[in-house]
């Protein structure tokens, strides 16, 4: 039998906010235990939230890039349960009005190749949420201690509708939730960090069927490729279950990534009473018009829809394109460089294969890099005009990389430039090449236009490596011509 | 010993100081002195901190030498209940939970109250975590009346009440969610003033019910009031609940506003269950603001009978929640009975919390569980807005409202075993709660049998200086307050 898996996705992305969501304590990660805490932090008695408007900038701004429905008005709720890392024993989170409904994500499946695109969906969100995260607990052998550094960190909560059908897709949806994120600079998303977690609740069902079957929710999934293996391994268990004529149970299993497996957390879930209501020590926030176009003209181009415009405004490959656009940097860092030197589709070769080599090696950001836009420019620009040669330009980049110098000036210093006129010396070089080569010389007459590249290399020898490119070109069509 | 007895009011301290006549530090001396005279009858305090208290006072008295006083409080002792935070203070709620939790960190009131200099002393007895009508709910055993020691001064702010009318201190901070400053100032004889919710900030008070909590003064006179109002009274950007208002001079607007006003008597406050008593001093009261020239007329509040029953419903599930704090992980009590996480937070809230507040904390989870929301606490905010409309319908014909504070006068300790009796004490208090209206107690006489009785004003939101000009036409004409109780 056929089966089909049902995929949903719980993601949680904390908001980067200089302080908490409802205090003015910093927010921050690796700091000395229980050091970014004060009395609303630590839920003293007395103590009171109030509503870090940056966090709430930065929700509406993710449910405008979604295209979520944004609610006109927003309330907080207190979520009532007991765990030593929720320092109020309640959570104030949003229940019945969250602030963004709807929406989608749009993701790229795996193309037939690498250089072709693949079938594009969009996967429908039910609804984000803010809330506050919680600290984290630290078991010892004799004791658990709590460190609250984390707890009030503005937390969203991105609920996709069961709407994913396979782990590509769930990988798919990440990457792109990922990148939309960072794009709006909403967050970092570093799941090393904390910054992105997902629970998945998977189920299966023969082909055909539209009951839904007996969800699993698996957690713990702390990368990208984690939560891909882990909803693969998942699937392949359910029908494996159900194939042996077993039923699947209603649980939460952990993922353990670095072994393949999972295990079962809680076999049935304990029936949770949230008692939720809403925080009366909030105001519900109105959300007007004018907020909304604030925050909607500080929204930047999706990864996607910018590599639509890239393929059609730079007429770049797919290939290219699918390097450039994830990274808003390497994006932006491009359209400069093309715009700069009118070459798009080299500078974006020089980009994608040389400088992040480079800035792979040296392990820094692209924004460390010495090299800049405008020294790419440049360089695609000497080539271009013949100045300077491929592979004397493949020299001067790493040079560049080192020390940031200009390539025009690297060349001069280095004698790297091609000679830039050439009338009595060069055309005798194309001369004896056409004469040395009946071959190739029948086989360009025949049309072969690739056939002229036979000649190149002897001139460029004869030439020392110094002969302008385009020039030689130009001197051995005319030359052909007249034959 | 024969305990010195303080100057009559804060506003002639508050002269006295000013003119030289009287230092901080000898002002504070003779509280300490009063305070340690009284209070084994007393108990109105559960801890005061007397070094403290007189380096404050000598502070007060170097800024006043070097010409930089900051008006009436400057030096002047004022006590809070014990659920307003005081850095480097307790703060225990009355409750073993936090019997030795020490407060790093300043109420808004606090810090504002330091501002206007005043010498923050003691802390004052209350029922634990503020629930309660009599003060026998504090784990550290009951404030008595002033006026008769064997009698309850009322709650949950009974020890500011008691402490106020025995002279231990001038002016004294308490916390009002169904009338817990009126109806103790009330039994004590005393003025309480709860103001419009969101006039004060309540960061830092400890919450019981946070649409409800508000924190205002206690005073022997309306004019004592108005000046510590002054001081705490207005927006502060930690409580998102406080409102941005204009703060008037209060003191100043008692005289200015001189009415005549039209007053209200809500006839549904006047039924059964009103000591014969009371209701004639208040009787005596209205014939005194007609005798000034103000209308009285009868109104009607037709959703007062559900007043109790909206208060118990809102105000326990919010308690519910706000006391899931006290857990025994990050401070407060924590049991050493404890097998595992679970276990942890059962016995610690077991032995933590008195019975009273653990009535509450389960009517609250009860009223918020899955399938009994909406029957009880969707429905208790609709009956809330209904009664808040019968108020506001009711300004539309008159200025404010006078009602008596309390049905009865103090009862004696350990009367009352039953918890609905208490709750009954409350009846005339709660509407103003769910409204969120000002209010204040007046003293206006005394039971034959020797017992304080109040009359209660209401006043429209954020009008506190038009309530306190009304309550002050009264209070300046008569003479209750003078009489001093000597426990």
């Amino acid at each position: 039998m056929q089966y089909e898996a049902v995929i949903g996705l719980e993601v949680h992305v904390q908001i980067k906010t200089a302080s908490k969501v409802f205090t003015r304590v910093a927010a921050g990660y690796g700091h000395e235990p229980n050091t970014l805490t004060d009395p609303v932090v630590l839920a003293l008695p007395g103590a009171l939230p109030v509503m870090n408007k940056a966090a709430l900038d930065a929700i509406i701004k993710a449910g405008l890039l979604l295209g979520c429905e944004i609610a006109p008005v927003c309330k907080w709720d207190r979520k009532n349960y007991f765990y030593p890392d929720s320092p109020k024993n309640y959570q104030i989170s949003q229940y019945d009005l969250p602030i963004c409904r709807g929406g989608s994500v749009e993701i790229e499946l795996p193309g037939p190749a690498r250089n072709l695109m693949g079938e594009h969906k969009c996967i429908p969100l039910t609804r984000i949420h803010l809330e506050e995260d919680v600290g984290k607990l630290n078991h010892g052998a004799a004791d658990s201690l709590v460190d609250y550094n984390r707890a009030g960190t503005p937390l969203m909560e991105i609920v996709s509708e069961p709407a994913l059908h396979s782990a590509e897709e769930a990988y798919a949806y990440l990457t792109s939730l990922r990148a939309t994120m960072i794009y709006g600079g909403i967050s970092d998303c570093d799941m090393e960090k904390g910054q992105l977690r997902c629970d998945a609740n998977i189920s299966v069902r023969p082909v055909g069927e539209t009951k839904l079957g007996t969800k699993v929710e698996l957690k713990n999934l702390n990368s990208i490729s984690f939560v891909r293996d882990g909803i693969a391994h998942e699937i392949k268990r359910q029908i494996g279950v159900i194939e042996r004529g077993g039923t699947i149970v209603q649980e939460t299993r952990d993922f353990d990534g670095m072994t393949g497996t999972s295990q079962s957390l809680r076999s049935k879930e304990e029936a949770h009473d949230y008692r939720y209501f809403p925080d009366p020590d909030l105001m519900p926030v109105v959300v007007d018009d004018a907020w909304k176009q604030r925050l909607q003209a500080e929204c930047p181009e999706l990864p996607f829809a910018k590599q639509r415009r890239f393929l059609e405004q730079y007429q770049l490959p797919y290939t290219l394109t699918s390097v450039l656009v994830w990274d808003r940097a390497l994006a932006d860092y491009f359209e400069e460089a093309a715009r700069l030197s009118g070459k798009p589709q080299a500078v974006g070769n020089w980009i994608v294969n040389d400088l992040l080599r480079e800035v792979g090696h040296a392990r820094i950001a692209l924004t460390a890099s010495k090299v800049r836009p405008a020294q790419v420019a440049e360089l695609v620009q000497l080539v271009d005009a013949g100045t300077v040669l491929a592979n004397a330009a493949k020299e001067i980049f790493v040079e560049m990389f080192a020390t940031g110098e200009a390539p025009g000036a690297i060349a001069d210093r280095r004698g790297l430039k091609a000679a830039p006129t050439d009338s009595g010396e060069l055309e005798g070089w194309c001369r004896d090449a056409i004469a040395a080569n009946p071959k190739a010389l029948a086989e360009f007459k025949g049309g072969k236009e690739s056939a002229i590249n036979a000649f190149k290399g002897p001139v460029m020898k004869a030439a020392k490596g110094k002969a302008n490119p385009k020039l030689v070109d130009e001197t051995l069509r005319r030359l052909l011509a007249a034959i | 010993m024969a305990s010195p007895v303080l100057p009559s009011t804060l506003a002639a301290t508050a002269a006295q100081l000013a003119a030289g006549q009287l230092s901080a530090v000898e002002l504070t001396r003779a509280v300490i002195a009063r305070t340690k005279a009284v209070e084994p009858r007393l108990r109105a305090f559960n801890s005061f901190d007397e070094s403290d208290a007189l380096a404050q006072a000598a502070a007060a008295d170097a800024r006043r030498a070097a010409g930089q006083g900051r008006g009436p409080l400057d030096g002047v002792p004022i006590g809070l209940k014990d659920v307003i935070a005081v850095k480097d203070q307790p703060l225990t709620a009355s409750s073993r939970m936090l019997a030795n939790f020490i407060s790093p960190y300043d109420a808004t009131v606090t810090t504002r109250l330091r501002a206007a200099g005043a010498v923050l002393y003691g802390r004052l007895n209350c029922d634990e975590f503020a629930m309660g009508s009599s003060n026998e709910n504090s784990a550290f055993g009951p404030a008595a009346n002033p006026c008769d020691v064997t009698r309850v001064p009322g709650g949950s702010s009974g020890g500011s009440a008691a402490a106020v009318a025995a002279g231990e201190v001038l002016a004294a901070l308490g916390s009002d969610t169904g009338g817990s400053i009126r109806q103790p100032a009330a039994l004590c004889g005393v003025v309480g003033l709860k103001p419009t919710y969101g006039l004060v900030s309540r960061y830092g008070l400890i919450a019981y019910a946070s649409s409800l909590d508000q924190i205002g003064p206690f005073g022997r006179t309306v004019e004592d009031v108005a000046l510590v109002l002054q001081a705490i009274a207005g927006h502060d950007e930690r409580d998102s609940t406080s409102f941005r208002t204009e703060i008037p001079d209060y003191r100043a607007e008692l005289a200015a506003r001189r009415g005549p006003w039209k007053i209200g008597i809500p006839k549904e406050y006047f039924g059964e269950g009103l000591d014969p008593e009371i209701g004639a001093a208040v009787d005596q009261a209205v014939a005194y603001y007609r005798s000034l020239g103000c209308e009285v007329r009868e109104v009607s509040l037709p959703h007062t009978p559900y007043c109790l029953d909206t208060y118990y419903i809102i105000a326990t599930a919010e308690a519910s929640s706000n006391l899931a704090r006290y857990d025994g992980i990050r401070y407060g009590h924590r049991s050493q009975n404890a097998k595992d996480i679970v276990d942890l937070y059962f016995q610690s809230r077991a032995e933590g919390f008195g019975a009273e507040v653990k009535r509450r904390i389960i009517l609250g989870t009860y009223v918020l569980s899955s399938g009994y929301y909406d029957a009880y606490y969707l429905r208790a905010q609709k009956v809330r807005t209904l009664i808040r409309r019968d108020f506001l319908e009711a300004y539309r014909e008159v200025d404010a409202l006078l009602t008596p504070t309390s049905p009865v006068p103090a009862f004696k300790i350990g009367e009352k075993s039953d918890p609905l009796a208490l709750y009954l004490c409350d009846i005339y208090t709660i509407g103003v709660n769910l409204a969120g209206l000002p209010a204040i107690n007046v003293p206006c006489g005394f039971t034959r049998g020797g017992l304080p009785i109040g009359l209660q004003l209401i006043g429209q939101p954020f009008r506190e200086a038009d309530l306190l000009a009304t309550a002050h036409a009264y209070d300046r004409a008569h003479d209750w307050n003078q009489r001093r109780p000597n426990p």
